[in-house]
């Protein structure tokens, strides 16, 4: 419960803490003690001195996630073009194989402008809350089109910031619940759905479907912002779509697991992840267990599984096939 | 974005509160420019012809969740995905009447059907219940009938994408307008292709579709009156009556360029439950 607490916090925007003392179990102390000596801090350095001379870490799980979510969108596309009617509309609202499915923060945009509760949206949205609660922000990594863009974006970025052409500025998280609230106040306020003339995540799922318009150089704004001036900005500080997940799916059973044994702090999933805040429990003297789950802000993109030397992060269900 | 242009007063220098500055121009940012949508919508720069069973206007912007599920069901793809110049509109479904109009020829209102939030109401089960635009004849002088003339040939021309279900030929697909020709001596295209007439005319017959009186109309929607024309001889003119929904296949079907008819969509709507 505290550690559920403390992961939703750290959602809302709150700065990663060391726990409190009574907090860190007995096992996992003496691995904390281990990890301060001279002979532990040597090895770490070796890992991240050997990190250097490698090309490339594995992508093993980011070809896996970019086909799925090419598969999935491509799977709206062909619905329609082809007429399979097998996945029908776009990410906002769909139906799959005749069943609702509603984007939870755009439903809720919809009832709160038009005042309205129709029982399809409601089915469609409890459809997709119910699979957030197992899945919490899978979506984001594995379905919004929108990331993949920027997880280009960021390759781009990467490369200028080593350059010293672009910058990386850092943004409060707070920013994103801000502007959660912001629009669904202006939803109920103003009887528009405001923030769907922005959202980058519809914008592109309905281009992808029903063909570019002019809408897509919104979008082209925020990544190019996002390579000159803030890494994966829209996604890390910004988009209500990926908060409401988080939230909802907070507690939800697929996550990532650390395992401390196997870790040894050099920090390489901290280094690629899209909210590193998660990751914090990675830093020497941080986890309270020898295993724990990271936190519901986490998009399962499992990047850190990839780049992970040690193999200390796993992709798991809880309660299920739980090895070693 | 403007983080970097912001004033800052001399106590700014701490990171922190650059930090907070910063974030609060982010978030003033993004809702800065979704609220710029509010332009054409207040300024009422364009107004569309929405889809059959469409609430009200402003309601309808509120309930349209911009998924497109009409547009895939539609048989003639006349329905349309609004872009950036609408903007709170924008991914709002709207019909383009003279490209292609709404002939109902699904005749169960399928993008009603497949809305999932009402926003084009469930409460209607016919074409004649809908309620879209207005027809008005807003170019009569190139209205063929008016003229007295006759019209044969394709009716856009041979590149026009447009389609038309024509019941006589298959109930079920319609063609493209460029494959039906036509040969007649008085042009009453308005009239012979407007979905509610057709329909009448088939209750009228004894047969409506389906075999369920509920389908037809209570109204007609256009019919061609006798005036004298301008040279003195016979002369027809269109008249849009009270039964006309707004579905638009006049204005696309009219051979005169530009169109004779053209659809004024409604802010307020019959449709609304």
């Amino acid at each position: 419960m505290r550690n559920w607490l403390e992961s939703l916090a750290v959602t809302l925007g709150k700065e990663p803490t060391k726990p409190a003392p009574d907090r860190f179990t007995a096992a996992v102390c003496e691995i904390h003690k281990e990890r301060q000596t001279r002979r532990a801090k040597e090895e770490t350095f070796k890992i991240i001195e050997d990190r250097k001379e490698k090309v490339a870490a594995p992508q093993k799980w980011r070809r896996r996630r970019w086909a799925v979510l090419i598969a999935v969108n491509l799977l709206f596309v062909l619905s329609f073009r082809l007429d399979l009617q097998f996945l029908e509309g776009t990410l906002s609202a769909s139906r799959f194989m005749g069943f609702h499915m509603a984007d939870i923060f755009s439903a809720l945009q919809v009832m709160l402008a038009s005042k309205l509760v129709l029982v399809n949206l409601v089915i469609g949205t409890a459809t997709v809350a119910f699979l957030c609660l197992g899945g919490g922000r899978t979506f984001c990594g594995w379905i919004c089109p929108y990331h993949l863009l920027s997880e280009w974006a960021e390759s781009l970025h990467l490369m200028l910031a080593k350059r010293k052409i672009a910058r990386n500025l850092k943004f409060d998280r707070r920013a994103r619940v801000v502007i959660w609230i912001v629009f669904s106040v202006l939803a109920f306020g103003t009887g528009y759905t405001v923030y769907e003339t922005i959202s980058p995540t519809g914008i592109l799922s309905r281009a992808l479907v029903y063909g570019p318009g002019m809408v897509l150089v919104w979008v082209a704004c925020l990544l190019a912002f996002e390579v000159l001036f803030s890494r994966r900005a829209w996604c890390r500080y910004a988009c209500p779509i990926g908060l409401t997940y988080a939230v909802v799916g907070s507690a939800a059973p697929l996550r990532i697991v650390y395992k401390i044994g196997h870790c040894h702090h050099d920090g390489a999933c901290r280094e690629v992840c899209l909210v590193p805040h998660v990751l914090d429990l990675t830093k020497r003297g941080r986890a309270p267990d020898v295993q724990v789950d990271v936190g519901g802000d986490c998009t399962r993109c499992a990047r850190c599984l990839d780049v992970c030397p040690t193999g200390a992060l796993s992709l798991q269900v809880k309660g299920l096939g739980n090895r070693d | 974005m403007a983080e970097n242009k912001i004033p800052l007063p001399p106590n700014s220098r701490s990171p922190a509160r650059r930090k907070f500055l910063r974030s609060l121009a982010l978030a003033s940012g993004v809702a800065g420019a979704a609220l710029l949508g509010f332009v054409p919508v207040l300024r009422r720069l364009v107004q569309r012809l929405r889809p059959p069973g469409a609430i009200d206007e402003h309601e309808f912007l509120a309930a349209c969740i911009k998924c497109g599920q009409c547009v895939q069901v539609c048989p003639v793809e006349a329905i349309r995905v609004a872009d950036l110049g609408d903007g709170f509109g924008v991914g709002a479904p709207y019909i383009e009447p003279r490209e292609q109009a709404c002939d109902f020829s699904c005749d169960g209102l399928q993008c009603v059907l497949a809305c999932p939030t009402g926003a084009l109401t469930h409460h209607i089960d016919y074409p004649h219940q809908a309620d879209m635009a207005v027809a008005t004849l807003s170019n009569p002088d190139s209205c063929l009938a008016l003229r007295g003339q006759g019209f044969t040939g394709v009716a856009r021309g041979d590149n026009f994408r447009g389609k038309l279900r024509y019941e006589e030929i298959d109930r079920w697909n319609p063609i493209p307008l460029r494959e039906h020709p036509y040969d007649l001596e008085v042009c009453d295209l308005c009239v012979r292709q407007c979905p509610i007439q057709i329909r009448i005319a088939q209750c009228e017959a004894g047969s409506p579709p389906s075999g369920d009186p509920n389908q037809c109309p209570p109204e007609a929607a256009i019919r061609l009156v006798e005036v004298e024309g301008a040279d003195g001889g016979r002369a027809w003119k269109p008249e849009i009556l009270s039964g006309c929904v707004g579905c638009g296949v006049c204005e696309m079907v009219c051979p005169a360029e530009p169109g004779c008819i053209t659809m004024t969509p409604l802010e307020s709507r019959r449709g609304h439950a």
